[in-house]
């Protein structure tokens, strides 16, 4: 069986846990999690080789890479990507980017919910990032990233889903990169720039401030 | 059997650098600087910085393989910075790296930004002489260095207590009114100046000074002193000769970068000297310390301007040096380290 005919499709994500997933189509291999505080760049490449090596596989055999781009933190989430493109480069095979809320979406509406619903994940600063979804997971509105007040009530979905005290529904999902590496065509190719949603926090510092004793007049 | 060849990658602040290296030979030095996007804040704004390398990094990768006409495959080793400097910046070389050596099957060595500094020389003037001191300055640091082995054994004799020479440059520059960074404006205006016109503090210079702190470096006073004498003029009326407080301001600071390193290498019995970082450009400097090491019986080292800077070149030098060392590669789950210290070569 020659590569591309494999299918065998590596997904990763780093918008909130450090997670990746191995898996051919309809069939997840290998799918692992590290949730512990900030590991991403310590712990996603051990990860990577180790759900290749527990499917009795090696990196040359994949056919595709599928990475989720946000919205996430952004050094965490810029480690997931740069090591998809880097990855993509060296084994020349296609990367596809898609939105980590969606990868969420797809799991949860696999449930047949039977209405829609919005995923949210920890945008920290005491705000979430969020998208909703109509009952068969497709994406609405976002995503966004407000406070937790300004999120649509109703069913509330994903990792984030009960670190506020909010009204309606609420169910925890982890986010599984399997759940798009199975079939990498069931969303969009977005492109790897990430979902930042936020402007660089920069202050504009071009003041000089007075070293003379007393105040400038 | 030849010198391994070595990719290095630097993403420690404003530069994504990728370098191919084998041994002294430099084959690729391609480096995609994120400086002008960071000029209207007066200073590196971290996250600026951390998206320009993502977005830099594969571009850049892909052209020093070009450059260097070399396929990935043909790679021994992937060296990366791994401090110091800034985390969100560091992580994206040290993914990069990480990625790059598990598909290529390669090992990975994570080594300090401030040792490629002071390595980047061999591939202008071949091997370092051993031992030898090295005076590293740039925008974060100042440091002078005892090295005798550049992959296994490099002490600090001395550092900055509160600014680093080059953050002395972008602060002069902007109390004068000049762009961001501060270093090559200020050298500009100095060449135009009386670098006697005023007299200002040389820093940890006085006896008592010298006590304890011998080969420290202090430039926060002589900033002060230099934005006192400018507002005191300028509260008074009168014109700022902008050359001539740039050429008094350089003057004092590269007495003192100078004096130390020949009191350094003095001290320890040592007669090689190198320059290393990105104020090691500075063409007073430069001059300056030919001149001192000269008088001294001191034989200098001082890599081409364009190798001062942050590259991945000196980087992929660390790395091979370590290789060639048999250095133990570093483990997959490496993390970055922004205040790394510099006797940690390889972590
Ligand atoms: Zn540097």
């Amino acid at each position: 069986m020659s590569e591309s005919d494999s299918g065998l499709w590596l997904g990763i994500d780093t918008s909130t846990s450090v997670t990746a997933a191995l898996a051919r189509p309809g069939h997840v291999l290998a799918s692992r999690t590290v949730t512990s505080g900030n590991v991403h760049v310590e712990q996603l490449m051990p990860l990577v080789s180790e759900v290749v090596a527990e499917s009795g596989h090696v990196l040359a055999d994949l056919a595709g890479i599928v990475v989720g781009i946000g919205p996430g933190p952004f050094t965490g989430l810029r480690v997931g990507i740069v090591t998809a493109q880097t990855l993509g480069y060296v084994l020349d095979v296609p990367v596809r980017g898609v939105c980590s809320l969606d990868i969420v979406a797809l799991t949860f509406a696999a449930g047949r919910p039977g209405r829609g619903f919005t995923v949210v994940s920890d945008a920290r600063r005491k705000e979430l990032y969020w998208a909703t979804y109509d009952a068969a997971g497709k994406r609405l509105d976002g995503p966004n990233v407000t406070l937790p007040g300004d999120v649509p009530t109703g069913l509330l979905v994903g990792p984030a889903a009960e670190l506020y005290e909010l009204a309606g529904d609420r169910v925890v999902v982890p986010l599984d990169p399997g759940a798009i590496a199975v079939d990498p065509d069931r969303l969009p190719d977005l492109g790897t720039e990430p979902l930042y949603l936020r402007r660089p926090d920069a202050q504009v510092s071009t003041s000089v401030k007075t070293v003379l004793a007393g105040r400038p007049s | 059997m030849s010198a391994p060849l070595v990719l290095g990658i630097e993403s420690s602040c404003d530069e994504t650098g990728v370098g191919l290296v084998r041994g002294t030979e430099l084959l690729a030095n391609q480096v995609a600087s994120s400086v002008d996007l960071h000029a209207r804040f007066g200073g590196v704004v971290p996250e600026v910085a951390s998206r320009a390398h993502l977005e830099a990094m594969r571009p850049t990768l892909e052209r020093a393989c070009e450059d260097a006409g070399v396929d990935l495959s043909e790679v021994d080793g992937i060296a990366v910075t791994a401090g110091p400097g800034l985390v969100s910046a560091l992580v994206v070389g040290v993914a990069t790296a990480k990625a790059l050596a598990v598909s290529l099957n390669k090992p990975l060595y994570g080594v300090n930004h401030l040792i490629g500094h002071v390595a980047v020389d061999v591939l202008d003037h071949g091997p370092l002489p051993s031992p030898a001191i090295a005076l590293l300055v740039s925008g974060g640091h100042s440091s002078l260095l005892r090295v005798d082995d550049i992959a296994t054994d490099v002490r600090e004799l001395g550092s900055t207590i509160d600014d680093a020479a080059g953050e002395a440059y972008d602060k002069v520059a902007r109390l004068l009114g000049l762009p961001y960074p501060g270093g090559p404006v200020i050298d500009k205006a100095a060449a135009q100046g009386n670098p006697r016109a005023i007299a200002f503090p040389r820093g940890l210079t006085a006896a008592k000074d010298l006590e304890r702190h011998r080969f420290d470096f202090s430039f926060s006073g002589l900033k002060t002193a230099v934005a006192r004498w400018v507002e005191t003029r300028r509260r008074d009326g009168e014109d700022v000769p902008i050359n001539d407080v740039a050429a008094s301001f350089q003057e004092a600071v590269c007495d003192v970068l100078t004096a130390k390193a020949i009191a350094a290498c003095e001290a320890e019995g040592i007669d090689d000297l190198l320059i290393g970082g990105g104020v090691a450009a500075n063409s007073r400097l430069r001059a300056l310390l030919e001149e001192r090491a000269t008088a001294a019986g001191i034989r200098l080292r001082r890599p081409r301007p364009g190798l001062c800077t942050d590259n991945g070149a000196m980087i992929a030098v660390v790395g091979g040096a370590a290789m060639v060392a048999g250095v133990r590669p570093s483990s997959l789950d490496i993390g970055v380290d922004s205040g790394l210290p510099v006797s940690r070569i390889v972590v």
